[in-house]
C-alpha cells in the first residue's frame, strides 16, 4: 500500500513529463536514474524533488549507459526502477536493454521520443523509435511497450509499464514523444486504494532447491532479489535455469532465447491493450497509436458526417504487436489507414499482419502533428471517395 | 571422493561455487590468486555472505562473480561500477565489491570509473591489470606499456598507458593501493582495510597473463615473471601516486592514499532527515 | 628494501602451526608458484601426473612445513589447503 505522499490523489493541470514521473512513484517507484535530455528532463527534474520526499533514490548518472545499468542493478536489490530518455539517450542504453531481457530484470525505459536521426529535432515530437524499442539491441528478444497519447496516459500507463515489468520480468517502455511530454492537460490521480499494483513474484522454496531462471507455467520465473539469502548468480551470458554460463550447449542457448520471445508471445492476450472507436460497420479502419490517435479520432467522426464508414483502433499496447486484433480487423475493413509520425515504421507490422487488405501510411515528420483534415484526407482516398 | 567433495575440504570452499571448479583461468595466470585473497578477505572478516555482492564485467577476472558463492552479478562489458551503484544505492544494506581487469573498468568503462569515484559511492573496486585483453586474445589495452607487443600492436605500442592508481586518487578515491599478486598477504590485508572503509576504495593488483602477454613479450613462464615481480617490487606507503611508477626495471606498490571523506549515501542520509523534518512540520 | 624480505615475515624454520599439508592434485595446473615461494623450500615436484598432465607439488618430508600457508594463498588453482591438526598448538 503507497502512502498520501506518493499518490497526490486529485485533480491537476500537469505536464506529461510530470505526470509520468507521478505516475511512476504512485507504481512504488523507489529509484530513479537519469542524465538529461530534451524533452524528458522534466522527468528526471520531477524525480529529483520527490524520490527523497516518498523514501525512493534518485541519482543524476554520468551518462545513459551507466544510468540503464544502475535501474538494473536497483531492481536485483529489490527496487521498482525506471529511466526516461529521449532517442540518443535510448541509443545509448540498447547494450543494457539486452541486458536487462537477458537477465529478465524488471524496469521501465521511458522514451519520450523527439524528431531523429542523431541529435535531430531535440524539441520536436516524433515516433521515429518504435522499431527501434523492439529490436534496438542485439539478438532476438521481446519486450513491451506503450504509447500515451495523453497527459493522463502519462500518469496512467507510466502505472501500467510498471505492472507489466514485474509481472513478465522485463524491460518494459513508455513510447511517449516530445508532443505529449510536454503538453499540458489536467490529469485527475486517484486515490491509493484505486491504483492496481503488481508486485514481482517471489520464489516459494527455499535458497537450496531454488533456481533462478527456472520458469514456471506462464514461462517467468520467481525472482529472488540480492541480500535475500537466494545466492542468485545473474549473467548476460547464455545461461542455464540455476543461472551460470553454458555458452557452447545449442541447446541451452536454444530453450533460453526462445523462452524470452516466447513469454511475450504466450502472453500477448493479457498485456495487449487496444481501443475501438465506431469500428462496428466501418468500412476504412485507421489504426494510430500516442498522439496522431487524438487526430484520428477527429478525422473518423469527420468522416461519419461525410458518410464515410470509418472507424479507429487505437494501440495502446504497440509491442507486443496486437496481431490477432489487426488480423480479425483486416477481414472486415476495405482499407486500413496508419498515420504515424515517423517516415513509416508500424505500418510494416500492419501491412504483414493485414495480408491482403489494402494499407495506407500516412507519415508526418519534422515537429508537426497530423491534422483531423489530413486524416480524413487519407480516410477518403482510401475509401475510394 | 571426487575432486569437488575434496575441494569442500579447503577452508575458502565455503565462499566458493565448488561444483564450478577449477576454475577456467590459464596455467599461472594472477586472478586465481586476486580471487584467493579476496574471499580470504571475506573470511577474515566474517562477513554476512547473505548481505554481500560481487560485480564483474567481461574479461577474464569477470568471470570471478560466477565463482564466489554470494548475490553475484556478470554484467555486461565496462558497466559492472555503474550496476553497482545502482545495488549499492538501492540497498544500501548491501556490501558491494567490484572484480574486473583493465580494459573492462579503464577502457570502456573509464567513465563510469571515474564518476563512481567521484560520487564517492561505498563500492570497493579491485581491478585486475595484466596490461591487455586476455580474454580476446591479447590485444593493447589502457594499460599496455610503452613498446610492448600486442596483437593490435604488432609493431610495439606507441600509446602512453594510464597510471591507475594516479587516475583513482585524482578521480576522488579515498584508499588506493597497488599490489601484485606475490603479494598475497598484504593484498588480503588491503582487500580488508578496503572492506572496513566507507567510500571508494581502489586496488589495483598487477596480474601476470604469461599465456598471452607474458608469451607475446617473452617474459618468460609465470614463474619468471611473479620472480620478476619479487626482484623489481618496491613497496612505498603513503607515495604520491603520480610517482608510484610501473616500469620493467621496477613496480612500486603499496597503500598511496587513506582519507576520509563523507560518501554519497552519508550525504544523501543528512539531506533525507531534512527533507524529512521540513515535511513532517507541513 | 628487498620485497621478497616482505614477501613473508617468516624467515625462519620456526613452526607456526601443526598443520596437514593437502594437495587436490588435478585442480593443479603446475605453474610451481607454492615450490619457488615457499619460505622453508618443503615443496618439490611430485613424480605423479594428474588429469592435466602435470606434476603436482607434494611435501620434501613429513616435518618439512611449519604451517605458514603461504602456498594456499598464492595458489592460483585452489589446489593446497592447510588443515590444522586436532588439539595442537595453535599460530603463534
Amino acid at each position: 500500500m503507497v502512502s498520501q505522499r506518493e499518490v497526490l490523489t486529485g485533480k491537476h493541470l500537469m505536464q506529461g513529463d510530470v505526470a509520468c514521473a507521478e505516475g511512476a512513484i504512485a507504481a512504488g517507484c523507489k529509484f530513479f536514474a537519469g542524465y538529461p535530455i530534451t524533452p524528458a528532463t522534466e522527468i528526471a527534474e520531477r524525480m529529483a524533488r520527490r524520490m527523497i520526499e516518498v523514501n525512493g533514490m534518485f541519482v543524476q548518472m554520468e551518462d545513459e549507459l551507466a544510468s540503464m545499468a544502475a535501474i538494473i542493478g536497483a531492481s536485483w536489490a529489490g527496487a521498482k526502477a525506471m529511466t526516461a530518455t529521449s532517442g540518443p539517450g535510448f541509443s545509448l542504453m540498447q547494450e543494457n536493454i539486452g541486458l536487462a531481457v537477458m537477465t529478465e530484470t524488471p524496469c521501465v525505459v521511458v522514451n519520450v521520443m523527439r524528431g531523429a536521426p542523431s541529435t535531430g529535432q531535440p524539441t520536436e515530437g516524433a515516433q521515429q523509435d518504435v522499431m527501434q524499442s523492439k529490436w534496438g539491441s542485439h539478438g532476438d528478444y521481446s519486450i513491451i511497450a506503450l504509447a500515451p497519447a495523453s497527459v493522463q496516459e502519462m500518469f496512467d500507463l507510466t502505472i501500467e509499464c510498471f505492472n507489466l515489468a514485474e509481472t513478465y520480468r522485463a524491460p518494459t517502455f513508455l513510447l511517449a514523444d516530445g508532443f505529449t511530454g510536454h503538453l499540458w492537460e489536467r490529469v485527475v490521480i486517484p486515490s491509493p486504494e484505486e491504483i492496481k499494483i503488481v508486485e514481482r513474484k517471489k520464489p516459494v522454496v527455499s535458497p537450496d532447491k531454488y533456481m533462478p531462471f527456472k520458469p514456471d507455467e506462464d514461462l517467468v520465473p520467481p525472482m529472488a532479489c540480492f541480500g535475500e539469502g537466494y545466492c542468485v548468480h545473474v549473467t548476460g551470458l547464455t545461461h542455464d535455469e540455476l543461472g551460470y554460463p553454458k555458452t557452447t550447449d545449442p541447446k541451452v542457448q536454444h530453450k533460453l532465447v526462445n523462452r524470452l520471445c516466447e513469454k511475450m508471445r504466450k502472453n500477448a492476450n493479457r498485456i495487449v491493450r487496444t481501443y475501438e472507436s465506431m469500428l462496428e460497420d466501418a468500412e476504412v479502419a485507421v489504426i494510430a497509436y500516442g498522439i496522431p490517435s487524438r487526430a484520428s479520432l477527429n478525422a473518423v467522426k469527420k468522416a461519419r458526417e461525410s458518410g464515410i464508414k470509418a472507424g479507429l483502433l487505437r494501440l495502446v499496447t504497440v509491442w507486443p504487436f496486437p496481431e490477432k486484433q489487426i488480423e480479425e480487423l483486416a477481414t472486415r475493413v476495405n482499407a486500413i489507414v496508419v498515420p504515424e509520425m515517423n517516415c513509416g515504421q508500424i505500418v510494416r507490422e500492419v501491412e504483414r499482419v493485414a495480408k491482403e487488405t489494402p494499407v495506407h501510411l500516412l507519415s508526418k515528420i519534422g515537429g508537426e502533428l497530423h491534422s483531423p483534415s489530413e486524416i480524413f484526407e487519407a480516410i477518403r482516398r482510401a475509401a475510394g471517395i | 571422493m571426487t575432486v569437488i567433495q575434496e575441494f569442500e575440504k579447503h577452508p575458502l570452499a565455503k565462499y566458493l561455487r565448488a561444483e564450478r571448479f577449477p576454475h577456467i583461468w590459464c596455467e599461472g595466470c594472477g586472478d586465481g590468486i586476486i580471487l584467493h585473497c579476496f574471499v580470504k578477505a571475506l573470511d577474515d572478516l566474517a562477513v554476512d555472505i547473505d548481505k554481500f555482492v560481487v560485480v564483474s564485467g567481461i574479461g577474464c577476472i569477470g568471470r570471478a562473480a560466477g565463482y564466489v558463492k554470494c548475490d553475484s552479478f556478470h554484467t555486461t562489458h565496462g558497466r559492472p561500477i555503474a550496476l553497482a551503484t545502482g545495488i549499492k544505492l538501492a540497498n544500501p544494506k548491501l556490501t558491494v565489491a567490484v572484480l574486473s581487469g583493465d580494459g573492462d573498468l579503464f577502457a570502456i568503462g573509464g567513465n563510469h570509473f571515474i564518476h563512481a569515484a567521484r560520487r564517492n559511492v561505498d563500492l570497493t573496486v579491485i581491478c585486475s591489470n595484466n596490461f591487455n585483453y586476455g580474454m580476446t586474445g591479447g590485444q593493447s589495452g589502457p594499460t599496455t606499456p610503452l613498446d610492448s607487443y600486442t596483437t593490435t600492436t604488432p609493431y610495439g605500442n606507441i600509446e602512453h598507458p594510464f597510471n591507475l592508481v594516479h587516475l583513482a586518487a585524482a578521480a576522488g578515491s579515498v584508499y588506493v593501493a597497488r599490489w601484485t599478486v606475490l603479494h598475497v598477504r598484504r593484498l588480503a590485508e588491503s582487500i580488508k582495510k578496503a572492506l572496513r572503509k566507507k567510500g571508494f576504495k581502489f586496488i589495483e593488483v598487477i596480474s601476470p597473463c604469461p599465456e598471452i602477454y607474458g608469451r607475446r613479450n617473452k617474459l618468460g613462464k609465470a614463474i619468471d615473471i611473479m620472480k620478476l615481480y619479487r626482484q623489481i617490487s618496491e613497496i612505498r606507503h603513503g607515495y604520491d601516486p603520480a610517482k608510484a611508477e610501473i616500469t620493467r626495471e621496477k613496480i612500486v606498490v603499496g597503500e598511496f592514499i587513506d582519507i576520509e571523506k563523507p560518501t554519497y549515501g552519508e550525504l544523501l542520509q543528512k539531506q533525507f532527515i531534512k527533507i524529512q523534518q521540513k515535511l513532517s512540520e507541513g | 628494501m628487498s620485497a621478497s624480505r616482505l614477501l613473508t615475515p617468516v624467515v625462519k624454520r620456526k613452526k607456526l602451526a601443526d598443520v596437514e599439508w593437502n594437495v587436490i592434485e588435478d585442480f593443479c595446473k603446475g605453474c610451481s608458484f607454492c615450490i619457488e615461494f615457499c619460505p622453508v623450500d618443503a615443496l618439490e615436484e611430485s613424480d605423479r601426473l594428474n588429469a592435466k598432465g602435470v606434476h603436482p607439488p607434494k611435501l620434501k618430508s613429513e616435518d618439512a612445513c611449519i604451517g605458514c600457508g603461504l602456498c594456499e594463498t598464492l595458489c592460483p588453482d585452489f589446489a593446497i589447503y592447510l588443515e590444522k591438526k586436532e588439539g595442537k598448538g595453535d599460530k603463534e
